[in-house]
């Protein structure tokens, strides 16, 4: 197990230009240290870069700038196999020719073990992975979620495993066998104390299996923290719209000393006390809320909004109501027994406390 | 299922009139002459299996066989590795590639009896550049009149022939492998063999198959280019099934060939059967 600490990670594709403005990166200044046994979730839309910051800690990929640290000790340089790297990939990547066992014994007997201890290792491993009774099979004949799962136990079976890496290693999993691969992999995980990465464009996969969730969009870092921090307090609007479904609403607005939000011809009143705050630092700026913290009413009420319902999406638990507003459509939930339909006027409540004000795509933090 | 769909017979008609021009009457016919004694010119006269008796009997037919299996093995053994091996030492990306493929493709694009006449010029004993270079090792090369040198140089065009096909397909089965495996094994600490033999050979076993088969069905009925290049000699040397059939046909023998074009095909597809057997076991073993 290891800490794995990232120093100023650049990474270009087609190597560094001799111009280095003209260098295109597809990875820029990323810096951030996982703790020993930290489960980690790089998530972020196709493209962010994440596949390759994964493959830069792995070590099949070597940055074009910037150190890679394992327990302090500058591993950049050094080979997947040489990091005791454990890497997971999209579909199952097994060796179809040998067996169950033969697939989980091969990185021992590669590196020349003897066969009692093997075997030994072989059989705690499989324990682990609840895949005893598949051992003499042929990979061939198990199905994808059996497949990741040998593809896994090879991972972990050699005893000095620095990290677990997992590439969106649920995609070609059928849903049903989904949750209990993810069980399992969190269960190893705290069990033994594995310091695991997993990447995903799925943010229900990500905030449900890590403790700590980094954010990734156009190769930087947006945010790194829990998944409650990410719902609660996003450091970004595109952390704010990325996580959660449907994301936060996130609109442009005015701001003055009186604590009268405007936008769109509507307005709303804030505290005069962050609405000072915020005037100091800039009078236009962009609010965001998340459709969880948005009472609808269907008859009025005051400090409410209301505009004309736009679309009306029933999940099945509860529904999402997209009001317009203008040029500008605020989502908000509302209870199943509530009947409301495209056309209706409906009465927006915001939660005071859940609003936030972002300058350029950043957060603005204030004291209540 | 609905049995009943006479409709889908008629939409069938088309493929069955082809088949039956192109492979049912031919057959039909073959087999017809095979229980005949026909002469040219002569009424054909039924002998029943005469003319399989006479086949078996005949030291020259089980020569031609003899030949033609060790031949198809040998152009096998051959050519399967040496092609795999091209592909993989062909070059991925980059312009490499087109140079690469068009290189490989220039043999398999010209007709069997060009091959068959560009190798004679190769090696016509007063012309050729093959005669030329051996002489100055010392080495006396004729084809018309040395057996070893003639089976050689039919070996050799083949294999300069066919192995770009094998090559093409390998090489198409390779770049098909999803780049993970090769990571997962470098991950695992697989040696460069091991990788091989654990990851490229079982990824690449389905165009091998395919390779295998049709190697091997287009050199057991390998013809046009001995004929060009050798003539069948000397002797018998580089005398062929196909072309022993052909040259009892030629002589008018038409009931004797007939039969020989019977255990002809019986022997292709108990080979090809054969192959078929063996190549689904390798698929389904597992080893520890």
């Amino acid at each position: 197990m290891a800490t794995i600490e990232l120093r100023n990670i650049w990474h270009s594709y087609e190597g560094l230009q001799e111009d280095d403005t003209k260098t295109k990166y597809v990875l820029e200044n990323i810096n951030i240290t996982y703790k020993d046994g930290a489960a980690v979730a790089l998530l972020g839309p196709s493209g962010c870069g994440k596949t390759t910051l994964l493959e830069i800690i792995s070590g099949l990929l070597i940055p074009t700038k910037g150190q890679v640290l394992f327990d302090g000790v500058d591993v950049t340089n050094l080979s997947a196999r040489q990091r005791h790297i454990a890497q997971v990939f999209q579909f199952p990547v097994v060796y179809e020719s040998m067996s169950v066992y033969g697939n989980i014994a091969f990185p021992l007997k590669n590196d020349g073990l003897d066969p009692g201890k093997i075997n030994k290792r072989v059989l705690e491993v499989a324990d682990i992975m609840e895949i005893t009774n598949l051992l003499n099979f042929s990979v061939t004949k198990l199905t994808s979620a059996d497949k990741q799962r040998v593809s896994l136990a090879r991972g972990i079976v050699r005893p000095d495993t620095a990290a677990v890496l997992l590439d969106e290693p649920l995609t070609v999993i059928d849903p049903k066998a989904q949750w209990g691969l993810r069980r399992k992999l969190k269960q190893i995980q705290k069990e033994l104390n594995f310091t695991m990465i997993y990447v995903t464009h799925d943010q229900h996969e990500a905030l449900t299996f890590a403790e700590e969730v980094t954010i990734m969009q156009a190769g930087h870092i947006n945010q790194n923290a829990s998944p409650v921090e990410l719902h609660e307090n996003p450091e970004t609007t595109f952390v704010g719209y990325f996580i959660g479904s449907p994301g936060m609403n996130i609109f442009d607005v005015n701001v003055s000393k009186d604590g009268i939000v405007a936008f769109q011809g509507t307005s709303l009143k804030i505290s005069e006390e962050i609405a000072k705050q915020l005037y100091e630092i800039e009078d236009s700026l962009q609010l965001g809320i998340r459709p969880e913290y948005i009472t609808t009413h269907v008859s009025t009420k005051d400090n409410c909004i209301s505009g004309k319902v736009k679309l009306v999406d029933d999940n099945g638990a509860y529904q999402i109501i997209t009001t317009i507003f203008d040029e500008i459509n605020i989502k908000s939930r509302l209870a199943e027994s509530v009947e409301v339909k495209v056309g209706d006027t409906v009465w927006l409540e915001f939660n005071q406390d859940q609003i936030k004000f972002f300058k350029e795509g950043q957060r603005i933090s204030f004291n209540k | 299922m609905n049995y009943d769909n006479k409709k889908a017979w008629i939409l069938l008609i088309p493929a069955l009139a082809v088949m039956a021009i192109t492979a049912f009457i031919p057959l039909m016919t073959v087999i017809n002459y095979s229980l005949h004694y026909i002469f040219s010119g002569s009424i054909p006269e039924f002998v029943g299996f005469a003319n399989y008796v006479d086949v078996l009997k005949d030291p020259k037919f089980f020569g031609a066989l003899g030949r033609q299996l060790l031949f198809s093995i040998a152009i096998l053994m051959v050519e399967i590795p040496l092609g795999i091996a091209i592909a993989l030492s062909m070059p991925k990306k980059g312009v490499g590639v087109g140079i690469a493929l068009v290189l490989l493709g220039i043999p398999l694009l010209i007709p069997y009896n060009v091959v068959g006449i560009v190798w004679r010029l190769f090696t016509q004993n007063d012309i050729g550049l093959i005669p030329e270079v051996l002489g100055w090792f010392n080495y006396s090369y004729n084809v018309s009149l040395n057996s070893a040198d003639a089976i050689l140089t039919v070996f050799l065009l083949d294999v300069w022939h066919w192995t770009p096909l094998v090559a093409l397909l390998s090489y198409a089965g390779y770049l098909a492998i999803p780049d993970a495996f090769f990571r997962a094994a470098e991950i695992d600490g697989a040696s460069m063999w091991n990788t091989f033999r654990f990851v490229t050979l079982p990824k690449l076993k389905p165009v091998l198959v395919l390779g295998f088969l049709l190697r091997f069905m287009d050199s057991f009925k390998i013809y046009a280019e001995p004929l060009m290049l050798t003539g069948g000699g000397p002797g018998d040397s580089t005398t062929f099934l196909s072309m022993f059939v052909a040259r009892k046909a030629e002589s008018y023998e038409l009931g004797y060939a007939g039969a020989v074009s019977v255990i002809y095909l019986v022997i292709v597809m108990i080979v090809s059967w054969l192959f078929f057997q063996v190549i689904n076991r390798i698929g389904q073993g597992g080893t520890k």
